[in-house]
């Protein structure tokens, strides 16, 4: 396997490990947020470096050099490939802007151990292949939300339900994919666990309802953290989708797509800010999952897009809401607030990031969405109407949010309510990744492309084969050539 | 330089002059930096001009010509070769786009010479100009876009600076209310015009407009779809067209949008964004062709819309409200001329009604001073006579006509009774179900979010919003 020209996957796993553990030993919650600024930041710079790496080796995967966890274990445990390669830095970046955009006066309520030490095993998770190592990780990721809201004195029940299901239905399900026999049962089995496994931590509906309670118990930057990096679609790829059989593929995309138009609905009616902000990234998350199971390589690499799409995103929206709710509390959105004259750059930051989650022209999103619904177009008619509506009524609903809480009154205060230079930075920054990519959005795409169609060759042989989606694909292809050469 | 780079030099000034106002305006917004008035003005003028001198330069140079049609090939924004998968930026100038596209540039150069007195010292000038500049590249995008995907581009960017424009007055909540109503109607349309986008890519493998309409010039061209897949897409793309044009039933948004103000109300909705729609028409004609059915559903809601407006624009009791119920009686006739075939009379009609409607609305404000200082000078109101035939109409029918054009044609209500509120009803149900699920998981409240303030921002008391005093904190709110 090639190897990258220095240990990047290491050091940007153990630079916040080690942060956090300077971090827990400084009393003083200043200097610990500097530091968990200082640590995100690093972290930040090995990813990019890995990024930049990786693109230089031309390669499907590669790992570290001098790789220590290797030469411990005698086996590849952290490998970046063409799906993790973006996700590394995209990650990074999601922490980093989340620890700098956190105000002074909230320091004492977030943690900042918690968070890198959350951020290490994320970081480890997007580096891990099908493995125990990342069945651990993705277990052991559930536990600092539980652990702030533990200490926030909340009723951790439904969330404890939910991801205890979580972690019994991934150990069983990979437990049995690893010991399974020749016959296809425990594999169909196995494949079925693994399958409710990420769609519970995916929170596609019916059991979404634990990350609504995340986001109404825990801290906002907490569960922006452990939702935006889409950590459940990462599942899905790493641990499903090579294996799955076709049936569990349909599952997943049916009820992704049911969660969508179903979330989206939801976001329209919510009286509160966090809620909003959840049943809208649920309803864009759902799309990812949706692009997975199609057939084409352009649903797929839609589907791909659309994930980086909504991490910056959603991130951006979902910090730009923080940051209001930590001047004036948790926002009704019953009512006016009419804090667009306190707030003008936030304004423009809260409409940018929200419709560029909706696939605005000149965002990240547009060309996403387009690939996403030209993929499901071609295959399942219904399907890509139903993302359209989806997408439609997101955009309504954060135009909504949008009046709800910047306009229709007008509001003065003794305080003044301007974004501070650490938050502008932060959502300046995602900004000005989205408008980027929405300008240029070809590197991208032929990246994500790439990935795409090496992860549909990966598949495993023995559960799909010359299945009927393949019989699809090939059919597909063939009237397109038809088409072409009539023309 | 041959004509063909000329040709090209010339469209690629005329699309980027815009856009490159828009990115003007909107960086310095992004990094909070306050451009003065005069620049502000001055940044719109030259990009104006720019763009207009260019699109003369073409009309002119496609007359000596005698060039029906010229095509600027930008190339292609993203690609997938091996997929066949292509979003390519086209540009053309035919008798269809060169029109719409110098009317567009007309009326938005005068409307933004209006508004540099109008808006003088106002504290959203710079938030008017910001959303102008992106109207401007919406039009001129939408004007000569040669791709179903690049129209596609340019509406959602006239959409989005509309309703926004709306909600222009965002200190008063109406305004606002009406930004978000106008809004929701345009992104059905859009959902609408998407999937018919996507439907006709499909189909034909191309967005192009010559892969599904022919290679003729405008108005010729003959449908590359069968009648049954015309009638589909031409559905989506009437849906889309009456969203954005008001037709009938979605005329309700068209007065509320006169919250805006007037420079955006005569330029959007009584001049370029409201024919936006007949233009989409008028660009996929052959399509219509296609299918007569079609054809005669178009021009059913043509004349449902031109009856509509022209009942609707006699009683409302403010000027801009009984125009912009006029300019849609004036479109529902566009449309219907549209759908038995009149193209060029339809181009016609548009460029001559949105002159003339620009006109009215900008001389509105002014008219209704003129008209009181007439009849104070005459002591008394002025003469109105109804016409003679009036009486042979019973008076109950009267005052029924009367009472649906006030009501605006219930289309309001009959769309917020019959879709709106049966669709929140449902998630509002969904909403109180997962709480008495997760209410129950927990074994107690489980929504931190029902108690919090209603606004914090004044430091008021705060407001216990569980279900049981949502409807009092509802009713104290309107109080």
């Amino acid at each position: 396997m090639p190897e990258l020209h220095f240990p990047w996957l290491e050091v940007s796993i153990l630079t916040p490990l080690v942060g956090a553990f300077i971090a827990y030993f400084i009393k003083d919650g200043n200097r610990a947020r500097v530091c968990a600024i200082g640590a995100c930041s690093l972290a930040f710079v090995f990813a990019v470096g890995e990024f930049v790496d990786f693109g230089m080796l031309h390669s499907f995967e590669a790992h570290d050099h001098w790789d220590l966890v290797t030469f411990l274990f005698n086996q590849d445990i952290f490998i970046v490939d063409e799906l993790s390669a973006p996700l590394l830095p995209l990650a990074t970046i999601v922490f980093l802007v989340t620890v700098l955009s956190t105000l002074r006066t909230k320091i004492h309520r977030f943690s900042f151990p918690l968070t890198l030490i959350s951020e290490t095993i994320l970081l480890a998770t997007l580096s891990c292949r099908s493995s125990w190592t990342l069945v651990a990780l993705l277990s052991l990721a559930t536990v600092p939300p539980w652990i702030e809201m533990r200490n926030r004195k909340h009723c951790t029940r439904i969330y404890s339900l939910h991801m205890g299901t979580f972690v019994l239905l991934l150990s069983l399900g990979y437990g049995l994919l690893q010991f399974r026999s020749s016959s296809e049962d425990p594999a169909l089995l196995a494949g079925a666990l693994l399958t409710g496994a990420t769609l519970l931590r995916s929170g596609i509906a019916p059991v979404h309802c634990w990350m609504t309670d995340l986001f109404e118990k825990a801290s906002f930057g907490t569960a922006i953290l452990f939702v935006t990096p889409l950590t459940g679609a990462f599942a899905v790829m790493r641990l499903v989708l090579p294996v799955a059989p076709d049936w569990a593929l349909h599952w997943i995309a049916l009820l992704s797509l049911i969660t969508a138009v179903y979330a989206s609905g939801m976001a329209l009616v919510q009286t509160e800010a966090r809620r909003f902000f959840c049943y809208l990234f649920l309803s864009n998350a759902s799309l990812v999952l949706v692009g997975l199971e199609l057939v084409t390589p352009i649903g797929l690499t839609g589907a791909l897009c659309v994930w980086l799409s909504v991490g910056l995103s959603l991130t951006g929206f979902g910090l730009t809401l923080r940051s209001i709710e930590s001047r004036i509390g948790r926002v009704s959105l019953t009512d006016y607030h009419g804090l667009y004259d306190q707030m003008p750059s936030m304004a423009g930051f809260f409409l940018l990031t929200g419709l560029a989650a909706i696939g605005f022209p000149g965002t990240i999103g547009f060309i996403a969405i387009e690939l996403l619904v030209e993929g499901a177009v071609g295959v399942y008619p219904q399907v890509g109407t139903a993302v359209v509506l989806a997408a439609a009524l997101n955009s309504i609903a954060i135009l909504n949010a949008y009046f709800r809480i910047f306009t229709g009154r007008r509001a003065s205060t003794h305080v003044s309510l301007a974004a501070r230079w650490p938050e502008r930075v932060s959502v300046l920054l995602l900004t000005l990744l989205i408008i980027g990519g929405g300008i240029l959005p070809q590197p991208s795409v032929a990246g994500r492309y790439h990935a795409a169609i090496e992860l549909r060759r990966h598949r495993e042989g023995p559960f799909t084969g010359e299945s009927e989606r393949d019989a699809a694909s090939q059919k597909i292809e063939a009237s397109r050539e038809a088409k072409n050469q009539k023309h | 330089m041959n004509s063909e780079s000329l040709f090209r030099l010339l469209g690629i000034i005329t699309v980027v002059s815009p856009l490159v106002l828009l990115a003007c305006l909107g960086l310095s917004s992004l990094f909070m930096v306050r451009l003065s008035e005069s620049i502000v003005s001055r940044l719109t003028q030259v990009a104006v001009a720019f763009s207009l001198i260019a699109a003369i330069v073409i009309f002119a140079l496609m007359l000596v010509t005698k060039s029906r049609f010229v095509s600027v090939d930008i190339g292609d924004w993203v690609s997938i070769p091996q997929e066949h998968f292509h979003f390519h930026l086209k540009f053309i100038f035919d008798r269809l786009s060169v029109p719409f596209l110098l009317l567009s540039l007309v009326l938005c150069g005068v409307v933004g010479a209006f508004t540099r007195r109008y808006l003088h010292r106002e504290a959203g000038y710079h938030r008017f100009f910001l959303l102008y500049s992106l109207f401007l590249t919406g039009m001129v995008v939408s004007s000569i876009a040669g791709t179903i995907e690049t129209l596609f581009f340019g509406w959602e960017m006239v959409g989005l600076s509309s309703a926004l424009l709306v909600a222009y007055f965002h200190e008063r909540e109406s305004p606002v209310r009406n930004g978000q109503r106008v809004w929701s109607v345009y992104r059905l349309a859009d959902a609408a015009f998407l999937i018919g986008a996507l439907m006709m890519h499909h189909l034909t493998g191309e967005g192009d407009f010559a892969s599904f309409v022919g290679s003729e010039p405008w108005p010729g061209g003959v449908a590359q779809l069968s009648s049954s897949n015309a009638l589909i897409v031409g559905l989506l793309l009437l849906l889309a067209a009456s969203g954005k044009s008001a037709l009938v039933p979605f005329s309700g948004w068209l007065p509320r949008a006169m919250e805006g103000p007037t420079p955006s109300s005569a330029v959007f909705y009584g001049s370029l964004s409201v024919h936006l729609g007949a233009y989409l028409l008028l660009r996929v004609s052959p399509i219509l062709e296609a299918s007569q059915l079609l054809q005669w559903i178009v021009i059913f809601v043509g004349t449902l819309s031109t009856l509509a407006g022209s009942v609707m624009s006699r009683v409302q009791s403010d000027v801009k409200s009984s125009l912009a119920y006029a300019s849609l009686s004036q479109v529902g006739i566009i449309v219907v001329e549209i759908g038995f075939g009149f193209y060029y009379l339809a181009l016609i009609h548009i460029v001559g009604h949105a002159c003339l409607r620009t006109l009215q609305l900008l001389r509105a404000p002014t008219l209704l001073s003129d008209y009181h200082a007439m009849e104070n000078a005459i002591g008394g109101r002025l003469n109105r006579q109804s016409p003679r035939w009036i009486r042979w109409v019973p008076k109950n029918f009267q005052l029924w006509v009367y009472r649906f054009g006030f009501e605006r044609g219930y289309m309001d209500s009959i769309l917020d009774n019959w879709v709106v509120n049966p669709f929140l009803a449902a998630f509002r149900w969904a909403d109180r179900q997962e709480r008495r699920w997760t209410d129950w998981l927990s074994e107690e409240p489980s929504r931190e979010s029902d108690k919090i303030e209603l606004h914090p921002e004044s430091f008021s008391e705060p407001v216990n919003l569980s279900p049981s005093n949502k409807q009092h904190a509802s009713h104290q709110v309107h109080n």
